[in-house]
């Protein structure tokens, strides 16, 4: 079934600093656009936290959403039309999918998700199938047209190739968001020749596969990706604000199921703390919201609630030190436990490891759990040949999983620690150990 | 907290043979509505979880998990215990999880090929058994999955069930 009103009877483009224009000639995607789900992404930043290491990356789910379209429409209407494996009649599913794909995303995703058992993915899918603005556009396609966008997304429509458009090693989600956090951070790291790799790719039953010719730039992205993930990503200050803003969210609820009186009650947090958030519950929530309540806590009468809301929002993080989960420090860290607590610095909430990990690339591995489709060459006689084996490169790190500890503390509550001496020169003998 | 609940889950179950299983054993006990908050996407093998995977890993660096590499014909096949340095530190936590023991040597009796299909079914749990069965044969196409093998999924999803409600019934009338 066609869309009512079919394409618009004038193209229309947005401006956009990674790939100059986003053009627009479907009418369905012109409308979900205008949707108040849609627009909701506008005030959910795409990488959180990281603004506080690099000012530069204020933007938002928004923009990289509008990005992933337009790299599924470049792929399907310059290089997919016409070949053959490509079923032109997924044009518009594969174009909503990758508008929507992260509909579901909430104010600091991350951190909510760990503290109250979220699931953005799920919320994606209550978007597109509940009664929203934008399930009432999808459902001008079919009845059945929403749920078929749900399982694109979900990784469980029938047709893998249109899946792997969206979700795979080397997809339009990913390249959108490496060269748009590269640009908005400042870095260097992220670019790669995205035009090259769009030009190489080709349609087969399954999946996406890359012509041999275009692996040197296959190779640039995934070391993009690679040190994007360790020098954008994971830095360790980002991580820092990360540790307090969770802390934040921790405290909240431990002192809502403990009775404190709030001299501003969090209101959009109630059914967060119960866990039964409803999609219009959800839907409310945005970053500014999330903020206001982080200003207002700084005067709250409880110490803890309103010193670490102080600190993210005037970015008096916690420092680091680097941490390896050994038994020996393992022993260190209950250790400084105790020494915290006999400093009167509650360790629950200044004392956090935290870590990150990465695998750049992984290969198939049949009948093992490996579960990551691998990007496949397309050989001049027709063959594929997994990347890793003709790339020397790749191969250097497939299936190598890179992982990061570190401990976060607040250096300036040690240095103030005056009064007990003998305490805070232990602390610190660990903590520089 | 959630790696010892992990910890717990394979105490339990003795011996675990397959990355493939410990994924769809540890699904399949969310899915019971035990308390385990790993985040699962559907993949090749039907639910997994990048979560679980770092936190096996981490268990394992930190000397808590066995974790014993074994070639099989093409492939690397992993068996996972709890070292006894795990059995000391999980001592220190008191997880409460009833019934789970049960179903965690229950699952554990199963091959990794059937836990596959039991958690599909777990996955798409809000469809109705057409569509179920339809999802079956166009994802896992490769396993060629049998109806008469998709009942004994659904039967067996229903006896766990049964494991942990019966098992609740009969201690609220005690």
């Amino acid at each position: 079934m066609a869309y009512p009103g079919g394409q618009l009877s004038e193209e229309k483009v947005f401006k956009d600093p990674v790939h100059r224009y986003i053009h627009v000639r479907d009418k369905i995607i012109w409308d979900l656009i205008g949707t108040k789900e849609f627009q909701r992404l506008r005030r959910i930043k795409q990488l959180g936290t990281t603004y506080l290491t690099f000012h530069g990356a204020e933007h938002s789910r928004f923009n990289h959403s509008l990005g992933v379209y337009e790299i599924i429409r470049r792929i399907i209407d310059d290089v997919f039309v016409g070949r053959e494996h490509w079923d032109h009649s997924e044009r518009l599913l594969c174009l909503c999918a990758a508008l929507l794909h992260d509909l579901g995303h909430g104010p600091f995703s991350h951190s909510f998700e760990k503290v109250f058992h979220l699931d953005h993915e799920d919320f994606t899918q209550a978007i597109i199938l509940g009664d929203t603005e934008v399930n009432k556009v999808l459902r001008r396609m079919g009845d059945d047209f929403p749920k078929k966008v749900a399982e694109v997304i979900a990784k469980t429509y029938k047709n893998k190739l249109v899946v792997s458009l969206i979700s795979s090693q080397i997809d339009a989600d990913r390249m959108d968001y490496l060269l748009r956090d590269a640009y908005y951070t400042g870095v260097s790291y992220g670019n790669f020749d995205m035009e090259r790799i769009l030009r190489v790719m080709r349609p087969r039953e399954d999946q996406v596969v890359i012509k041999r010719s275009g692996m040197h730039a296959v190779e640039d992205y995934i070391m993009s990706r690679y040190q994007m993930y360790w020098q954008v990503y994971f830095h360790p200050v980002t991580r820092s604000a990360e540790v307090i803003l969770t802390k934040i969210l921790h405290r909240a609820k431990k002192l809502h199921e403990a009775g404190y009186s709030f001299k501003t009650k969090p209101v959009h947090f109630y059914s967060l703390f119960q866990e039964n958030v409803t999609l219009e519950e959800y839907l409310r929530l945005d970053e500014a919201i999330i903020l206001y309540y982080f200003q207002e806590w700084q005067n709250e009468t409880d110490p803890i609630l309103s010193d670490l809301c102080r600190r993210f929002v005037n970015r008096n993080l916690f420092k680091y030190v680097e941490f390896s989960p050994t038994n020996e420090q393992m022993k260190k860290l209950l250790e400084l436990n105790a020494l915290f607590k006999k400093a009167g610095i509650d360790p629950e909430y200044y004392l956090v490891v935290d870590s990150s990990s990465d695998l750049p690339y992984d290969f198939y591995r049949p009948g093992e759990e490996g579960e990551r489709l691998p990007i496949y060459l397309l050989m001049p006689n027709g063959e594929l040949r997994e990347l890793s084996r003709e790339s020397v490169i790749v191969d250097a790190i497939s299936g190598k999983r890179r992982t990061d500890h570190k401990l976060y503390f607040p250096q300036d509550f040690i240095d103030d620690l005056s009064t007990k001496r003998a305490t805070k020169k232990k602390i610190k003998e660990i903590l520089e150990g | 907290m959630e790696h010892a609940k992990i910890m717990k889950a394979l105490a339990m179950a003795g011996e675990i043979v397959g990355r493939k299983k410990l994924q769809k054993m540890i699904y399949i006990a969310k899915k019971m509505s035990f308390p385990f908050y790993e985040k699962f996407g559907f993949h090749f093998y039907g639910p997994y979880s990048e979560e679980l995977t770092l936190r096996i890993e981490e268990l394992c660096n930190l000397g808590f998990l066995n974790e014993m590499k074994e070639k099989r014909g093409g492939y690397f096949q992993y068996r996972y215990t709890l070292t006894e340095a795990g059995e000391e530190f999980l001592s220190h936590y008191d997880i409460e999880m009833p019934h789970l023991q049960e179903c965690m040597q229950d699952m554990n009796k199963q091959n990794s090929r059937f836990l596959e299909l039991v958690s599909t079914i777990l996955y798409f749990e809000n469809l109705s058994k057409d569509e179920v069965k339809e999802k079956v044969f166009s994802l896992k196409s490769k396993q060629r999955y049998t109806e008469e093998e998709i009942e004994q999924a659904y039967a067996y999803i229903e006896n766990l069930r049964n494991k942990i409600t019966g098992n609740k019934n009969q201690e609220a009338v005690s």
